[in-house]
């Protein structure tokens, strides 16, 4: 076991794991934020994304021990600001959410998208939800989301 | 359970290294999926790891005199934007997997892990790669295509780490790079190939060709390569036939869950013979 310090949504805290457990473990089991989900487990689907130094990342192949020093964003730490709060409410006004599973994840893609491309193409919106699996939507309500989010949110990114 | 570390200089990390002989975990974009257990529990590593993702000593990329030096823990992403880099390695890069995924590995990390089916390895050794490894002592140097001994087999000592790749800067008439796979996204690639043409005078004065995913190591055949050498329009036409099957010899594909031995054979004969068509329209 070691401790390792990192800020989580903006606050420093400290855990004592061992350095192998994964970030998506640590965050559900121990630090409560459910908003990170499991789905594959190995990184193909993307329902795991969390920002870590404001890069998107699948925290079920991240160790906690790789979290040490760094900065980890989840659902709930960008959901009542006003960036999080645009996406999400363009996302639920483009019938992007259905079963709600891969939605926290696909936000944080979304939110990674926009910060470095505020006014994406569609196809930019594709790549940047690739690794991000969707059984519901067929993607094109997604899109239409993070369309909307970018067009309402000029200058808040 | 297995011991593991974070250490917090390199220094540090190769010490680590020599005593428990610990394997240092990047981006985990390999390992951590190979190795993961069920939900809630800790991956099953067989040997002590070591989690190196934040050694700044690790991260970068520069260029020294005629050579573009990635340190081994920068991530995909980072070389993908980075204007040093040769742009059909960019290109490669851009390619695989997808942005979170990107955001973790890397390309020492995909070169260690020394899978037949690693996307970047083929344009790395067109480009004439060189990795660096060190110990806590000593550094040394070698070319990529000497370091890949087979499927995940590599030169690595037991007390070793990669600490950079270092490509020579490379300036090509004509490139060529295809990924073949199921899906754009994630999946691993059914074969790849990279083809760089330099032409001067109407003679090819450099052509290097790279296949990936068709056999136990990339196939690069300096030989062949070197006979190609000088070569105008008609002689290029006229040896193009037995060029071909030479490199068709090389291509010798197994079946695996990705694709079949009969499939890989035949896209990668299309592919060889496109390059060899877009050399064809440059000499003439």
């Amino acid at each position: 076991m070691q401790e390792i310090t990192f800020t989580l949504n903006g606050k420093i805290i400290t855990v004592t794991e061992n350095p192998s457990s994964r970030l998506l473990d640590i965050l559900r089991e121990k630090l409560g934020l459910t908003a990170v989900k499991e789905g594959c487990g190995e990184g193909e689907c993307g329902a795991c994304s969390v920002l870590k130094d404001g890069k998107l990342v699948n925290s079920c192949i991240v160790p906690i021990g790789a979290v040490q020093g760094v900065d980890i964003v989840t659902l709930e730490g960008i959901r009542d600001t006003e960036e999080g709060k645009c996406i999400i409410d363009s996302f639920a006004e483009s019938g992007a959410v259905q079963c709600g599973f891969c939605t926290p994840g696909m936000v944080m893609a979304s939110a990674a998208l926009l910060r470095t491309t505020p006014k994406p193409n569609e196809y930019q919106i594709r790549e940047a939800l690739s690794g991000n699996l969707c059984r519901c939507t067929g993607y094109n309500m997604l899109i239409t989301g993070i369309q909307l989010a970018a067009k309402r949110g000029e200058g808040i990114w | 359970m297995v011991k593991s570390f974070i250490p917090k200089t390199l220094t540090e990390a190769a010490a680590i290294r020599k005593e428990t002989g610990a394997v240092p975990i990047a981006g985990g974009t390999d390992l951590m999926v190979r190795y993961r257990n069920i939900a809630g529990t800790l991956p099953t590593f067989p040997w002590p790891v070591m989690y190196i993702s934040n050694l700044e000593e690790l991260k970068g990329i520069s260029k020294e005199h005629d050579i573009v030096v990635i340190k081994a823990g920068t991530e995909l992403s980072v070389v993908c934007e980075s204007a040093l880099v040769h742009p059909v390695l960019r290109d490669a890069v851009r390619q695989m997997a997808a942005p979170a995924l990107r955001n973790l590995g890397t390309l020492a990390g995909n070169i260690c892990n020394a899978s037949p089916a690693g996307d970047a390895n083929c344009v790395l050794y067109a480009l004439g790669a060189e990795i660096e490894l060190a110990t806590e002592k000593s550094m040394r140097r070698m070319l990529l295509s000497d370091f890949i001994t087979g499927p995940g087999k590599t030169e690595l000592r037991a007390d070793e780490l990669m600490t950079a790749i270092r490509i020579p800067v490379h300036k090509e008439t004509v490139s060529f790079y295809k990924k073949v796979g199921t899906r754009k996204a994630n999946a691993l690639s059914k074969l790849s190939c990279a083809g760089l043409l330099s032409v001067e005078n109407g003679t090819i004065s450099d052509m290097r060709l790279a296949v990936g995913a068709v056999a136990p190591v990339v196939v690069r055949s300096a030989e062949l390569e070197k006979s190609i050498q000088g070569m105008n329009i008609d002689k290029f036409s006229e040896n193009e036939e037995s060029l071909f099957q030479a490199y068709s010899d090389l291509i010798v594909p197994i079946d695996d869950q990705r694709s079949t031995a009969e499939y890989r054979k035949t896209v990668a004969c299309g592919l060889i013979k496109e390059f060899f068509r877009l050399i064809k329209e440059e000499l003439s």
